[in-house]
């Protein structure tokens, strides 16, 4: 995975109609597109999940002290007495070429893997400052899977700022285990995305009582474990920021399942519905296992949705989950969308949320954050969704927030997290009618 | 390259940002890519800012490369001017920008800005640090904004007492105080009540709360007090050179260092000091017997300088504890690190290798730690109590409550802070005398905040000491075996000494070369070790 394949996903993010099954290209959007400052984490922050998902494997960040900065403060790292992530961090004798930075990095893996026998994967992560001096990565990998002998597998992927956008350092990392999932054309249903362990295994269960026996997910609990793919492979995304990663399973033969993302009752039993129908689930099976789940979902929104009813809702562009978050918050909270920001917009893979959206639902895409502030400021709207950088300021303006960081370590997604979900976003309104400092 | 998992310091350039935002009137133009915009959260969340700090990023990316960036830098200097109308702009870039050389600040030096000052920060990411990022921001922006005022050479040095013949009380700037330090919005509270029961005013505070105008206003004063050398001492240093002003390097933390900061500032600028009828219960609070528990507590102290030498000196002078370690990620003043540990009998540990911190922890078996939240944490891991004494911080070190650690009441939150983590005295000793009732939990600690350590499930209360189960013998790594009744006897020694102790016995054993050891071996090794 090299920089350029990672540059034309980004100036083509559309999947070059390989995605023949989905429904026709969207209708015409009013799409505000601004650039300017982004208030937005780079895709080294995405290490943050995925190591916890795959515990046997280690990410070591090729970079600065800026990003090993970055990735402790977004993660609060403390708390690990040794990480399973690390920052291999340039000094000046490697810019200088006083040292060779590829013997430099052979000799920090192996220090590292002496240190820690128990990893069996290392993803090389690129920066950066890493991409910027061509530090070529996929190359070390190369060279350090033929001198480790197996004994680790070592992958290469970007992270780095000036390529991707928080959430795409996962599509990224996916995209480089894709090579290394073994071809197979048996039927099974590929569940793409870092989900919750609790949440994957309820969705497998779930997905088993509906008759779909062979659901495997992507990355795995297990680096050394991945899952086949090929003709008979049906692809769920669970997460919509896998543009790339969907295109990389497509080329392995399988087919991607068109659908709305599992957040939210409607976005998770649309989702399971389209996976069990792909998987040839009979209607009537479908709606007997999701129908009590759709029932009960409902009931667990139905408090919070008394509190975000007519509420008006600001998201800025975070985690590329906002499209699906403002479905689910207009159409099964009842709040009003004033604007529905994203760092970017895949029409192709949001196509069955932009359909969902109600009519008119101002989009903008990319970010100009003095400008989108301004915006807000005008609006007054009741919650906006924002980083971490933003929240106390707005709340300073007297501005309610909910920070968006929240939604990608939380388990959201599912029926059964849809009450939960909806209860993230009415905390902080229901903690301003709490408090009062009046006598 | 250095293999990183978790870092005291950012880079320089986030030392650049804590100027810019502990000040008012500033604007900080930082050529970055995205994703460096993570550094507002260290500002709104940790220190709970309600203000964005003054940074626009210019935000390049990689289709921007092939471009032109040194057009985004110009575009994001006059977007942010005409937004932000800065009395004073700092120009920068970071790891990413350095590297494509568009050379931001001669750029912005290009520019007409309406006569802005620009001050150009040339930070390099690939050897300094955020300390060091600060410390340079803070020494460019002063000399920036004083060069118009520097004295001819030759000009004598103005005399720190000139006040006297001024008809005005002395004054005096406060100098290094800043966001994400440790506590310096209440130091700076203390230090200037403190100077003013001295007669002396405050005449600039920078950089926290200053505006540009005011670092013009530095040479006004009669001394400079470098507060947090790790900040300020290369723009005292400047000022000393280039106006002839002195500085107080003495850092006011600890009874001892209160004494001797109030005499060298009022030395400096010839004033009695006054006298402080009590000024401080630290003195009192040690000397009562319920301190008297606290007679050779083994401290291990880490943090950056300033706060890891005060609290060496508080520990084993003001409090009685005795120092088992002392070190410092502050690689800039290292040697005054070294001298104090010297002092103490100990070698300094020089590092910024939290790990290395955390073995050495292990290795010099302290009952309390001094650091950072970084120690906190591995405190934690070792069941060591633990306060927070330096950067870098947690939220909770930035306490609603006045709080400060300079002067007399900093020596009050000292010692409020580090003896409470640890066992009362009283409370000790009578845990000491119960713990073989019935209803006594082992591991039981008091008001630590966690649960007992151990068998939280199984009740407790039943575990007399008749149907407790017999010690059963056991093997260390290298082979060293404890019999039956040396474990039994172990088992007697309170919990929070017994590792310590087991630890000693078999030290003991190994260089007697024993094989077993048994409940006669604990005491020889007790009675060889209390010698």
């Amino acid at each position: 995975m090299g920089a350029s394949t990672l540059a034309e996903a980004m100036a083509n993010p559309m999947l070059d109609g390989v995605l023949d099954a989905g429904p026709k290209v969207a209708p015409p959007l009013e799409i505000l597109k601004e650039s300017g400052q982004r208030e937005v984490f780079c895709g080294l922050t995405s290490i943050v999940w995925l190591h916890r998902r795959m515990p046997d494997a280690f990410f070591l960040v090729v970079g600065s002290r800026t990003c090993a900065h970055l990735v402790q403060s977004a993660a609060g790292v403390m708390i690990f007495a040794e990480p399973r992530f690390g920052t291999a961090i340039l000094g000046e004798r490697d810019l200088a070429g006083l040292a060779d930075a590829n013997e430099e990095l052979d000799r920090l893996v192996k220090e590292l893997l002496a240190r820690r026998p128990e990893i069996r994967t290392l993803f090389l992560v690129g920066s950066c400052p890493s991409e910027v001096i061509k530090l070529d990565l996929a190359k070390a990998a190369e060279r350090l899977n033929r001198q480790l002998l197996g004994q680790v597998t070592v992958l290469n992927y970007s992270g780095s700022g000036i390529e991707t956008t928080f959430t795409q350092g996962e599509d990224q990392a996916l995209v480089a285990m894709t090579p290394l999932m073994p071809t197979s054309d048996e039927p099974q249903l590929l569940i793409a995305g870092t989900l919750a362990d609790a949440v994957e295994d309820r969705l497998v269960d779930l997905f088993g009582r509906m008759g779909v026996g062979a659901v495997r997910s992507l990355p795995p609990r297990r680096s050394t474990e991945l899952p086949p793919v090929g003709k008979g492979t049906k692809v769920l995304l669970a997460q919509p920021f896998l543009s790339a990663t969907a295109r990389a399973l497509i080329a392995r033969g399988a087919e991607l399942i068109p659908a709305p993302y599992p957040l939210g009752v409607e976005g998770s039993r649309d989702w399971m519905a389209a996976g069990a129908a792909a998987c040839g689930v009979a209607p009537a099976q479908v709606a007997a296992v999701l129908d009590p789940l759709v029932e009960r979902g409902r009931h667990a929104i139905a408090p919070h949705r008394e509190t975000l009813a007519g509420k008006r809702l600001f998201l800025l562009p975070d985690s590329q989950l906002e499209l699906s978050l403002a479905r689910f918050l207009s159409r099964e909270c009842g709040m009003e969308l004033v604007e529905v920001g994203t760092p970017y917009l895949d029409r192709q893979l949001l196509v069955s949320e932009l359909d969902l959206l109600p009519a008119g639902t101002q989009i903008s895409e990319g970010q100009d954050v003095e400008r989108q502030l301004d915006r807000v400021r005008r609006a007054k709207p009741d919650l906006v969704v924002c980083g971490l950088g933003l929240a106390n300021p707005l709340e300073a303006e007297g501005i309610a927030t909910k920070w968006s960081i929240e939604l990608v370590f939380s388990p959201i997604h599912g029926c059964d997290q849809a009450g939960d979900l909806a209860e993230l976003f009415a905390r902080p309104l229901r903690r301003r009618s709490l408090l009062s400092f009046t006598a | 390259m250095e293999l990183t998992l978790w870092t005291y310091e950012g880079p320089p350039h986030v030392g650049a940002l804590r100027i810019a935002t502990s000040m008012e009137g500033v604007h900080y133009v930082l050529h970055a890519p995205q994703g460096d915009t993570y550094a507002d959260l260290l500002f709104t969340m940790i220190e709970r800012r309600d203000k964005r700090p003054p940074v626009t990023y210019t935000t390049f990316q990689a289709r921007d490369l092939g471009g032109d960036t040194a057009e985004l830098v110009k575009r994001s200097i006059n977007q942010a001017v005409e937004r932000f109308q800065p009395e004073a702009l700092l120009v920068g870039e970071s790891c990413t920008a350095e590297l494509i050389q568009d050379q931001p600040g001669a750029l912005a030096a290009g520019m007409a800005l309406g006569g802005i000052p620009v001050v150009s920060l040339d930070l390099p990411a690939y050897s300094k640090k955020e300390n060091w990022g600060a410390a340079e921001t803070l020494y460019q922006l002063v000399r920036g904004l004083l060069k118009d005022q520097i004295p001819p050479p030759g000009t004598p040095a103005p005399s720190a007492q000139r006040w006297q013949q001024e008809g005005r009380r002395p004054r005096v700037n406060l100098l290094g105080p800043s966001l994400l330090g440790f506590r310096c919005r209440d130091d700076i509270r203390e230090i200037t009540g403190l100077l003013d029961r001295c007669g002396i005013d405050v005449a600039v505070v920078a950089p926290m709360g200053a505006r540009p105008a005011d670092l013009q206003r530095i040479p006004t004063a009669d001394a400079n007090v470098c507060l947090y050398p790790e900040i300020a001492a290369p723009v005292c240093s400047w000022l000393e050179r280039s106006f002839g002003m002195a500085t107080v390097r003495t850092v006011p933390i600890g009874i001892g260092a209160t004494i001797a900061f109030i005499e060298e500032l009022c030395g400096l600028v010839g004033l009695e000091p006054p006298h402080f009828d009590e000024p401080s219960r630290l003195p009192w609070y040690s000397r009562s017997v319920d301190s008297t528990y606290l007679t050779s507590k083994r401290v291990f102290i880490f943090g950056d300088a300033t706060h890891a030498i005060a609290a060496a000196k508080i520990a084993s002078q003001e409090l009685g504890f005795q120092v088992v370690g002392l070190g410092s990620y502050s690689r800039e003043l290292a040697r005054e690190v070294r001298a104090a540990a010297k002092e103490l009998g100990l070698e300094a540990i020089i590092t910024d290798d939290y790990l290395a911190v955390e073995k050495a922890m292990a290795e010099a078996s302290p009952e309390l730690v001094l650091g950072t939240q970084m120690e906190r944490h591995s405190a934690k891991r070792l069941g060591v109590p633990c306060a927070v004494i330096s950067s870098p911080l947690h939220v909770q070190d930035v306490p609603a409550r006045y709080s400060p650690q300079m002067g007399w009441e900093g020596a009050n939150v000292i010692f409020d802070s580090w003896v409470h983590p640890l066992m009362m005295g009283l409370e000790e000793h009578l845990i000491g005398m119960f713990r073989h009732d019935f209803e006594f939990v082992d591991g039981h600690r008091s008001h630590l905040g966690e649960g007992a350590p151990t068998q939280t499930s199984e009740p407790q209360a039943q575990a007399t000491p008749a149907q407790a189960p017999p010690a059963a013998p056991t093997a260390t790594l290298e082979g060293l075996v404890w019999s039956a009744d040396g474990e039994a006897e172990l088992a007697k020694i309170p919990f929070f000494v017994r590792s310590k102790v087991r630890r000693n016995t078999e030290t003991y054993a190994r260089e007697r070369q024993l094989q077993v050891i048994d409940s006669e071996t604990l005491y020889e090794a007790k009675a060889h070790l209390s010698r």
